[in-house]
């Protein structure tokens, strides 16, 4: 391995990343729209639990008259709806885009569910709670302790990874392609770079800049939402980088051969959106088929969500996640090592 | 003199199309050594087996009398047909990068001097005309101090302005006794470059030679061309062999003055006449029954 030469490509890869305004400017903006978008949904508060629709003839709903506890109006985590008609509440509730439907003048308290529900059925638990509060039922308080998560905050990482995923199977794999096909890494093959110090350098300048985006992005994100990070930033560096460099070393085995940029891509998407969906970017897999969290550890980026959120939400040091860490390193050399054993300069 | 390079029955299949065909030739260190032959060929497919970019199917290939091994890398430059440069990069960024790939590199100023690079160093490699990438690719070619260098079609969509440099630059190099392998299909090229030639078509060698002992053997003597319109005679009763092409009679004489003084003692009028002197084409067409650029 000659680091003169490894470093002279790493060079290279950055400078040209760099001047690329197009693709530099869309790895900064492309995370940043998605985190204030998810922001601007959820208001950078507690999500919204529960939505409870009501039908009324004004558009601000009125309680006055109504059945309803006054305990459960000015419920934490209820949000109400009104429909202008029974039908229409009961159209968007068979739909899933509410939880409950009341009929807020009804002396017999009547309610609509959908069946097929989860959300539905805590609603349903929290209004009848209300309704035994009104009859002077006294309820036995019980209250579980321990460290409240914004949904924003167990999000961010997911984002975070999830375009570092993007970038680093895109940004070291198709690129790879590209300079196959165009014959950039056959004028190398002519020069003494062996396979392993050219895939290094690109995996190593590819890690350079995600990195240097995710602090970007982070700051930006941070100017507005003020994450709450629970661990170490070191910690959190070093799982992010190690996870990075595991996605970079499986986009360098993508790229290995080839020139067909349109067949790199179906690869890339084949690989990419099941890891997004399976690697809890955007929802827990708790509760999903056994099965399917097996196929899950496979990808990196479960490992590297896993032990991000590990540090961020819940304080975890690195000795908590010296497991995921220990994966991430291995999954980068057993595909480091493939990639380089299988490399081609040409076709 | 040494034997740089050994090519032993060369073959290359690609599918059922059989690229190179048992080629075999040696190139002796510090000439100019020339793969002529028309596009498809066989030049470019049996200069990357040689540079070992692409394997052989059969056949071996030796430098300085011994397999290539690791060190061949280091002792050879090369100029591609078809190759790419990172885009964003510039000339001087470009050069910097790859001088940083070699052990023993040479003086990027001489480099630069020599491929007249001053005027382009800040533009990017995707700014360049034809002629400044070619110039950058053989300056990156050059880049190691080779003693051996492969030039594939190098002077391939340039202006003659930019020819001429090229050929310059090729000349110099090569008066600092490098080994020069190019390809060309230009006849006119491998003339004024090449110190041998082998003549390649449908993937074997159909000759080998310098380029004037090439002319000799296959193509002796000249051709006189006279329009028709100028003979006032039977063409049948010319004291030489002739034929027409379109309105133009091709007289094949031995020697030229010989032949003028007999047109001139059959009082035939000489105002339009044209002499051609035999060149590498004319070897070409011999050999194969065609021309080099069909």
């Amino acid at each position: 391995m000659n680091f003169k030469r490894m470093w002279a490509m790493f060079t290279a890869r950055n400078h040209e990343f760099f001047r690329d305004r197009a693709a530099f400017g869309w790895n900064f903006i492309f995370p940043f729209l998605i985190i204030v978008g998810f922001g601007l949904i959820f208001g950078g508060k507690e999500h919204q639990q529960f939505k409870i629709g009501v039908w009324s003839a004004t558009v601000q709903i009125d309680f006055a008259g109504s059945t309803v506890p006054l305990s459960f109006q000015q419920g934490k985590y209820l949000q109400f709806i009104t429909f202008a008609s029974q039908a229409e509440g009961e159209e968007k509730l068979q739909h899933l885009k509410i939880d409950l439907l009341l009929d807020i003048h009804s002396p017999q308290h009547r309610y609509w569910i959908n069946d097929s529900s989860p959300q539905g059925y805590v609603a349903e638990q929290i209004f009848l709670a209300s309704l035994q509060d009104k009859n002077a039922r006294l309820a036995d308080k019980q209250v579980i302790k321990g460290v409240q998560i914004r949904y924003i905050d167990w999000l961010f990482p997911g984002i975070l990874g999830m375009n570092m995923m993007f970038s680093a199977l895109w940004g070291v794999g198709y690129v790879v392609v590209q300079y196959r096909k165009n014959g950039t890494l056959k004028r190398l093959k002519a020069t003494p770079l062996t396979p392993m110090e050219y895939l290094s350098a690109q995996m190593l300048s590819r890690i350079f800049l995600i990195m240097f985006t995710i602090i970007v992005v982070w700051i930006g994100s941070n100017l507005i939402f003020h994450f709450q990070v629970h661990g170490s930033y070191g910690a959190l560096a070093l799982i992010f980088f190690l996870g990075g460099l595991s996605l970079c070393s499986m986009g360098l085995v993508l790229a290995a051969r080839g020139t067909s940029e349109e067949f790199t891509s179906g690869i890339l998407n084949f690989i990419s959106w099941p890891m997004m969906f399976l690697s809890e970017v955007w929802f827990s897999l708790e509760g999903s088929p056994a099965w399917i969290q097996a196929i899950a550890k496979i990808f990196p980026l479960t490992h590297m969500l896993t032990g991000a959120r590990k540090i961020m939400n819940d304080g975890a040091t690195l000795a908590d996640v010296q497991g995921e860490c220990l994966i991430l390193v291995a999954i980068t050399l057993i595909c480091l090592t493939i990639a380089a054993r299988i490399f081609s300069w040409n076709e | 003199m040494n034997q740089i390079v050994e090519v032993i029955n060369l073959r290359k299949v690609f599918g059922e199309n059989t690229a190179v065909r048992d080629a075999s030739f040696t190139v002796t260190e510090g000439i100019c050594f020339g793969l002529l032959g028309p596009n498809g060929a066989g030049k470019t497919t049996t200069m990357e087996i040689v540079e070992d970019i692409i394997a052989a199917t059969s056949g071996e290939i030796l430098y300085q009398g011994q397999p290539r091994g690791a060190s061949f890398r280091e002792e050879i430059g090369i100029q591609f047909q078809h190759t790419s440069l990172l885009n964003f990069l510039s000339v001087e960024e470009t050069l910097i990068s790859f001088h940083k790939l070699y052990q023993q590199p040479e003086d990027l100023e001489y480099l630069i001097q020599l491929c007249d690079l001053h005027p382009i160093l800040k533009q990017r490699n995707n700014q360049l005309s034809g002629g400044q990438l070619q110039r950058l690719m053989l300056a990156l070619a050059l880049i190691n101090r080779p003693r051996l260098v492969f030039l594939d079609e190098p002077s391939t969509g340039l202006d003659p302005q930019s020819r001429r440099n090229l050929w310059d630059i090729v000349r110099t190099i090569k008066a600092e006794g490098k080994t020069i392998i190019m390809t060309t299909h230009s006849m006119e090229e491998a003339e004024y470059l090449c110190d041998e030639v082998a003549i390649m078509d449908m993937g074997s060698i159909i000759a080998w030679d310098t380029p004037a002992r090439l002319i000799q053997t296959h193509c002796q003597g000249s051709s006189i061309l006279l329009p028709e319109s100028a003979f006032k005679m039977s063409l049948d009763a010319l004291p030489f062999s002739w034929k027409r092409r379109d309105k133009t009679i091709v007289l094949k004489t031995a020697q030229v003055q010989e032949g003028l003084t007999k047109l001139l003692s059959l009082d035939i009028d000489l105002t339009e006449m044209t002499v051609h002197s035999p060149n590498l084409e004319d070897v070409f067409l011999y050999l194969t029954g065609k021309k080099l650029r069909d």
